[in-house]
């Protein structure tokens, strides 16, 4: 019952983590057919906003010395800040490009980002110490659990929440939805295009700011690569969810996290350093099983 | 004033082929205009050039008088011209109501003042009960008549419909037939009716276009047209002595 537990939390928290990975890379597509792969960057520049530039091996925390009530909303709009600013640099010069055209961009886009956090901060990795208390284990009905990882899992809930409530209640979410099925449509019935675009920018850049902060209160370390992973794997999600549609972005991330953790728990101990290697083959027959995805949406078919 | 959507003189070529020559077609306020003509004789490519989708080559697009022809096609529905295509193209993962709600939103309604529209709209069509159901799962007439409600958010002026009444049947075209005279009646708008149905057009239109080839052939009210030799012509080819009396 114990290991039930301690493997659900962990599924759970690891889920949270690339469901908000994929919601993010989930939005930007819904509304623009661009897979953003700068994404990543995204994290990792949001995470290096809170220290003071240095190619030094410790880290000078600046900003992440702000009250915590202060340094969220900050680094949240770091996030978004950054986010929308590539859309009005980049992005929107390719607004009627092809889709490949706008990947490579994003490419391009990422790696900009990168160089710059190296130049300013140096490729090592620095330590961070932040909220690490939240990492002390504590006991619930005797399974081992960090805070953090119910936080992480709450915060989840409480974003997909207010992101549905967002989508469903206000006019902006009305129109986004509108725009993510059918963008020429939308436009031509007064859809602000330029608007709802910005907004999915928006929301995307503090998605991926929540994902930077909930990485390094887990390890406690800043690396320019550190978006990478969980780019990759929300990628992955967004199109076994169904490129476009944001309820398969977050299921499949929470699958996905799902099934790294169980097979952690349940794999010979000599296969485990393979997980990811089984997780990615199953990831292959479910896509050889259902192409489009678990849920296709109207979206990712093509337009007229 | 001239109150009328107005095409003047309009061509459209497309890499040389001509789509339209030399169209002067006009949709007066109140009344129903018909645009017939066989397949690929440019009835959409026309109301593409009305509503700002196709820049014509030559000639000019008029507004109430004033010319709308650099108008892009997402101002021209603030301008109030509104659309129907031929495939509904409703947002199938919207519900029905949220359909009509973005567009009162895009059009610029706060979203309490447009759902309430959208609501009086879907109430006004007869299809208020659709309200909360998803508009991908519609049968094809509700689709349509969807789609009319979603045009006629907000009052427009004038109402393109292209091909409403594809694939309905008799009884579906005649319940058409008097949603289209109450549009009349009640919205005052200018409505163009492009349709294959001729017997709903010759029933409704006050005034009739035929295209063919990217001309018109011939213009009149319903009688001029079911006399015409010429548009008989044009649909029915040489058979026309034997076929004739299908119109």
């Amino acid at each position: 019952m114990t290991a039930i537990l301690q493997i659900l939390f962990d599924a759970l928290s690891l889920g949270s983590l690339y469901a908000l990975g994929a919601l993010g890379i989930a939005l930007i597509f819904g509304v623009m057919r661009l897979v953003n792969f700068a994404h990543g960057d995204y994290i990792a520049f949001c995470v290096f906003a809170m220290l003071w530039p240095s190619i030094d091996a410790a880290a000078i925390v600046f900003a992440g010395n702000l009250p915590t009530y202060l340094l969220i909303p900050l680094i949240l709009c770091v996030g978004a800040g950054l986010s929308v600013l590539s859309e009005i640099l980049v992005f929107r010069r390719f607004r009627n490009a092809n889709p490949a055209t706008m990947m490579i961009a994003s490419f391009a886009l990422g790696f900009v980002i990168k160089y710059l956090l190296l130049m300013l901060y140096s490729s090592r990795p620095k330590s961070i110490d932040l909220w690490s208390n939240l990492s002390q284990q504590i006991e619930i009905f005797g399974a081992r659990i960090p805070p953090l990882q119910v936080i992480t899992i709450c915060t989840t809930i409480v974003i997909l929440l207010a992101l549905t409530a967002f989508l469903k209640r206000t006019r902006y979410g009305l129109e986004m939805r509108a725009a993510a099925e059918n963008f020429t449509m939308a436009r031509m019935l007064g859809v602000r295009a330029n608007l709802v675009i910005m907004l999915a920018f928006a929301l995307s850049g503090m998605l991926a700011a929540a994902v930077g902060l909930i990485l390094v209160t887990q390890t406690g370390t800043v690396d320019i690569n550190m978006g990478a992973n969980i780019m990759l794997v929300a990628f992955v999600a967004t199109v076994i969810g169904g490129l476009g549609s944001l309820p398969g972005a977050v299921i499949a991330g929470f699958l996905i996290g799902g099934l790294s953790s169980l097979m952690q728990a349940y794999l010979p101990a000599d296969a485990r350093p393979f997980r990811d290697a089984f997780v990615y083959g199953a990831v292959i027959v479910m896509l050889i099983w259902r192409p489009n995805g678990l849920f296709s949406s109207k979206a990712a078919k093509q337009r007229v | 004033m001239n109150q009328s959507l107005s095409a003047s003189g309009v061509s459209v070529s497309f890499e040389g082929l001509r789509a339209l020559s030399n169209v002067t077609l006009d949709v007066p306020r109140g009344k129903v205009t018909g645009l017939i003509g066989p397949n690929g004789a440019g009835k959409t490519t026309l109301v593409n050039v009305l509503t700002g989708f196709q820049k014509p080559t030559a000639g000019e697009v008029t507004l109430d008088g004033e010319p709308i022809g650099g108008v892009p096609p997402h101002k021209v529905r603030k301008k109030g011209i509104a659309r129907t295509f031929q495939s509904g193209r409703l947002f199938q993962d919207l519900s029905v109501l949220d359909n009509l709600e973005v567009t009162g939103v895009g059009l610029g309604l706060p979203r309490r003042e447009a759902a309430a529209r959208a609501d009086t709209m879907l109430e006004w069509i007869g299809i208020g009960h659709l309200a909360e159901r998803m508009a991908g799962g519609l049968p094809y007439t509700d689709e349509r008549r969807v789609a009319i409600g979603r045009a006629l958010m907000l009052d427009p002026h004038y109402l393109l419909l292209d091909e409403p009444a594809a694939g309905m049947s008799a009884e579906e075209a005649q319940d058409l037939a008097s949603l289209i005279r109450r549009i009349i009646a009640e919205v005052k708008c200018g409505v163009l009716l492009i349709e294959h149905n001729i017997g709903l057009v010759l029933n409704i239109c006050d005034f009739i276009h035929v295209l063919d080839s990217g001309e018109v052939i011939e213009v009149g009210p319903p009688s001029v047209i079911k006399a015409s030799e010429r548009v008989r012509h044009a649909y029915m080819g040489t058979q026309a002595e034997t076929e004739g009396a299908v119109l």
